[in-house]
């Protein structure tokens, strides 16, 4: 683990084009900006806001060896490991979700030390993103102090504060290379509003060196204009917009749809019987054999998508 | 169709699930005016519960970015993360931030549910066996190791004998490390095990050793079972308390709230 210098750091962002922009393209051509052995930050949480149609297009592509991180790892990091996409997942917790139980692909892959998920406490998670979008070294903490998490980080170290003499914990940086975040809308340019939790998609779009915005609707740069205390990534952090509807299912996207239920179960049930034969049988069906996203969605089903987006949108109503 | 079995025997006598148990148990220990940040599961159903019942002005914050919620009955997010979690919420900030709310010192408890736990409240949720050839490995901390590090923690969870263990097989997040000030000297001065409640009873830890010692039993449940049940040698005063047991308003509350028996089963 090692710490980017600073002035490297700032003369990638110096050598980017951050002028106001089209930078609108496809899924395809988004995932050649991803290089095979890229660091690789994923936004969302757990089974929300997950930029999927990315992973999807990452996937499909063939990457190879991405170093990922993210703040909280469900299905897609199954995923990541099972299509070899990642042999390196760093986060805090790495499950489908607790009602499905531990993953048996994450088990699979990491007990038999096929792959690495290296775990760092939430907030640390956070803080080293915060690191990173702050451009210094580290920040200092106060958890993760005594435990084995400590212990099995790389890089992570202690010291003697110097006005109170306590011990604090000191994370490094995290810049990762490219950053990937779906949000509900964006303008061609790349300013986008988020609604609801916007988990560290923040911090992780200022720390990133390339930012691939995938949004559900690009939107007039005149209509962000009207808000413009509702940008929460600004254009000059962003390299690639593309639009995908419904691009995190079968996750979920705020306000919009709710985790696919049925589809998680599904998946659930074809990973637990085997989890090498089923994670591949699930990449075959829902990743390598669908002609483009919608046919995708199509294989999912229009029953599981109207009613994940009936429970979606409810979340407005009285 | 298994909670309108479990509504008719209620006519009769008050039965109840282990988790039911459980979270009940747990939501009585909650304060109103407090402020506490709960994990998904048992932690989650015990506050909403206590919410609607003693404690109305319970602040729960969640790890997804979300304080003061009002989570709808029925509706139970799959994990923290979810915008079920949001629902009437005063205020989403980012993970982050809620996670510096336990640093900073807002949070009066921590609440979360667990694996494996040691004599000293230390919790384990990433490596069953020696982690690095682990039997099995666990999904790791989330936000449970900075919980367990910056507030005064309950921890519910089921009382077996292969979950409580005299040493963790790896320390997730803190409770008292080795015992005595061990906590405070690895750089943890605030926070520590407050209570651990099982089905089987309520367990507190001694104010000099930090080591786990029982404060009260379940209705129907004797010293011995609890120590059968425990792998480490445990404490239980002849005079120890019996728990009230689940009363009708609280079960029928816990079953509104979980028809789907997501958390409760």
């Amino acid at each position: 683990m090692s710490i980017p210098s600073y002035l490297d750091l700032r003369q990638k962002t110096r050598a980017r084009d951050r002028s106001l922009r089209d930078k609108v393209m496809s899924l395809e051509e988004a995932a050649a900006l991803v290089a095979d052995g890229d660091s690789l930050a994923i936004g969302g949480c757990t089974a929300s806001r997950t930029p999927m149609a990315m992973i999807w297009a990452l996937i499909r592509a063939g990457k190879r060896d991405l170093e990922v991180s993210r703040s909280i790892v469900s299905t897609e990091g199954d995923l990541l490991y099972a299509s070899g996409v990642s042999r390196h997942i760093i986060t805090s917790w790495f499950s489908q979700g607790i009602v499905w139980g531990v993953s048996k692909v994450m088990r699979a892959y990491t007990e038999s030390k096929r792959a690495r998920f290296e775990e760092w406490s939430h907030m640390a998670m956070g803080l080293r993103y915060r690191a990173g979008a702050m451009g210094v070294p580290f920040m200092p903490m106060r958890s993760m102090l005594g435990s084995g998490v400590l212990d099995r980080t790389e890089g992570a170290k202690t010291m003697e504060c110097p006005f109170t003499g306590e011990t604090l914990l000191l994370v490094p940086a995290l810049n990762p290379e490219v950053a990937i975040i779906h949000v509900q809308r964006c303008d061609a340019y790349g300013n986008a509003q988020i609604d609801g939790l916007t988990f560290m998609d923040i911090d992780m779009a200022m720390a990133a060196n390339k930012v691939i915005l995938t949004t559900e609707r690009i939107v007039s740069n005149e209509q962000i204009r009207r808000h413009p205390d509702q940008t929460k990534i600004g254009f000059f952090t962003v390299d690639a917009v593309v639009e995908v509807p419904f691009g995190c299912a079968p996750h979920e996207c705020y306000g919009l749809y709710e985790p696919f239920y049925t589809h998680m179960d599904l998946y659930a049930q074809m990973t637990a019987r085997d989890a090498d034969t089923g994670a591949k049988a699930y990449l075959d069906r829902f990743y390598h054999e669908p002609k483009n996203w919608a046919d995708y969605l199509s294989r999912i089903g229009m029953a599981e998508l109207l009613d994940a987006q009936r429970r979606g949108s409810g979340i407005y109503d009285d | 169709m298994t909670t309108e079995r479990a509504r008719i025997s209620l006519s009769v006598a008050p039965a109840y699930t282990g988790s039911e148990l459980l979270a009940v148990m747990s939501a009585r220990l909650l304060k109103d005016g407090q402020t506490v940040f709960a994990g998904v599961g048992i932690p989650l159903l015990a506050a909403i519960l206590a919410q609607k019942t003693h404690a109305p002005g319970l602040t729960i914050l969640f790890e997804g970015g979300v304080i003061g919620p009002f989570v709808e009955a029925g509706k139970l997010p799959p994990s923290t993360n979810e915008q079920r979690c949001s629902r009437r919420a005063n205020m989403l900030v980012s993970i982050t931030e809620v996670l510096l709310l336990l640093q900073r010192g807002y949070v009066d408890v921590g609440f979360m549910g667990g694996a494996q736990i040691d004599r000293f409240g230390n919790l384990n949720s990433s490596f069953i066996g020696d982690a690095e050839n682990p039997k099995i490995r666990l999904p790791g901390t989330g936000g449970g190791n900075d919980i367990a590090s910056l507030a005064d923690m309950i921890v519910a969870m089921k009382h077996e004998k292969r979950r409580f263990v005299e040493k963790v097989d790896f320390i997730t997040s803190p409770g008292f490390l080795d015992g005595g000030d061990t906590r405070a000297q690895a750089g943890l001065p605030a926070g520590g095990m407050f209570r651990v409640v099982t089905d089987l009873g309520i367990l507190g830890f001694e104010a000099e050793s930090r080591a786990m010692t029982v404060l009260a039993l379940h209705p129907g449940v004797s010293a011995a079972d609890i120590k059968a049940n425990t792998g480490f040698e445990l404490p239980v005063p002849d005079d120890v308390e019996v728990t009230p047991a689940p009363t009708p308003n609280e079960l029928a509350i816990l079953r509104e709230l979980d028809p789907e028996q997501l958390y409760t089963a």
